[in-house]
């Protein structure tokens, strides 16, 4: 196996210890990408008197449009899969909400990581993340993606998926059934409804139902 | 060749091998020969010859700490029904073992899972190199030395 050349990301040696790691995995230093000049554009808008009618309400249809139509990579990685797919079959359906699981990163807004995550499969699993187009969701599916779950103290798995990339919504389970997941789609959306287009996500609010 | 010839046949060759029969009621049990070290790559020569166990099950180890390490493997004769699993033990802090892929093919990547988990380094193996884990990993995860939550680059 060939080393990569060049290092764009920062690996472990760069850092002081976990802490500092799984912040930087949190905390989206680069944000939600979007172009400089729409910033500029929106925030004149918004300055402007009564202008603030007008982006607020496209950021409302905006975020209603990116709720309405959040699309899942296929991406299963272990059993937790198998719930997966029967949320998306006919049963439970998640194509009323929406969601059509979509079998390229590049067209996806959301990344549903189903199952364990090894050692191995981190770098895959972080290639496809970064290949989906800002902005984008993850939901970590089940213990194991959670926090390394009843392999935890293997050698070989990622301690929770949340040291490879942000996650927005976990669900606990294992695995979680088809309810589960789909009770934390609706988190998701609930959280997507009041996403800012500068970039900055709103703290998930606890559902009251 | 049935397993009372092939207990013979051993006794024969390798008079200093010590070879333990299963329960008289498990016929499909094992014979299981424990070997001197030198004696590894001879034994299965003769097994594959002699005894006709030409298929290699599977090659692993044991980590008995300070007492060294057992290498374990395990040939069978499938038109016979005849098992042999050969054991040696290695020295304490020794890592190294002839290997048996010149004998059997079958023991290439058994032997390089091996040595993946357990360090142990075949001598004469072709191409002794990891299998499971990544190049870059360090360590072999199997030893019982191995701490297990050590912070392990780059997403432990």
């Amino acid at each position: 196996m060939k080393k990569p050349a060049t290092q764009i990301v920062p690996v472990w040696r760069d850092f002081k210890d976990l802490q500092e790691w799984e912040a930087l995995h949190q905390q989206r230093p680069e944000g939600d990408k979007h172009s400089a000049l729409f910033e500029q554009v929106t925030e004149g808008i918004h300055n402007f008197p009564g202008g603030f009618v007008v982006t607020t309400a496209a950021d409302a249809f905006f975020n209603w449009a990116r709720k309405s139509s959040v699309w899942p990579v296929t991406f299963g990685l272990a059993c937790c899969a198998i719930e997966m797919m029967a949320t998306f079959a006919s049963r439970f359906d998640v194509e009323r909400l929406g969601m059509v699981p979509w079998a390229s990163p590049r067209h996806s807004d959301l990344m549903i990581v189903s199952g364990t995550v090894n050692i191995k499969m981190a770098p895959m699993l972080k290639r496809i993340y970064d290949q989906m187009p800002d902005p984008k969701w993850a939901v970590s599916m089940g213990s194991c993606a959670n926090s390394g779950g009843p392999f935890r103290h293997g050698y070989f798995v990622v301690k929770g998926v949340d040291r490879v990339i942000p996650v927005d919504v976990y669900v606990p389970g294992c695995p979680p059934p088809p309810e589960s997941l789909l009770n934390g789609l609706l988190l998701l959306q609930d959280q997507i409804a009041h996403f800012r287009r500068t970039g900055r996500r709103a703290a998930p609010t606890p559902k009251v139902d | 060749m049935t397993a009372d010839q092939a207990v013979t046949l051993i006794g024969e060759r390798f008079p200093e091998a010590q070879v333990e029969r299963g329960a008289p009621d498990r016929p499909g049990d094992p014979l299981v020969v424990s070997l001197r070290l030198d004696q590894w790559v001879p034994f299965a020569q003769v097994a594959k010859d002699a005894l006709g166990c030409r298929f290699f099950a599977f090659s692993t180890a044991v980590d008995w700490k300070e007492q060294g390490l057992d290498v374990i493997a395990r040939v069978d004769n499938l038109d016979d029904r005849v098992s042999v699993l050969m054991k040696t033990r290695l020295a304490a802090g020794a890592s190294s073992c002839p290997s048996l892929a010149p004998v059997y093919r079958g023991a290439d990547w058994m032997e390089r899972e091996c040595y993946d988990m357990f360090g142990i380094r075949f001598e004469g193996h072709p191409d002794l190199r990891r299998i499971l884990l990544s190049d870059d990993w360090e360590g072999h995860p199997l030893l019982k030395s191995y701490a297990v939550d050590t912070p392990h680059p780059p997403y432990r």
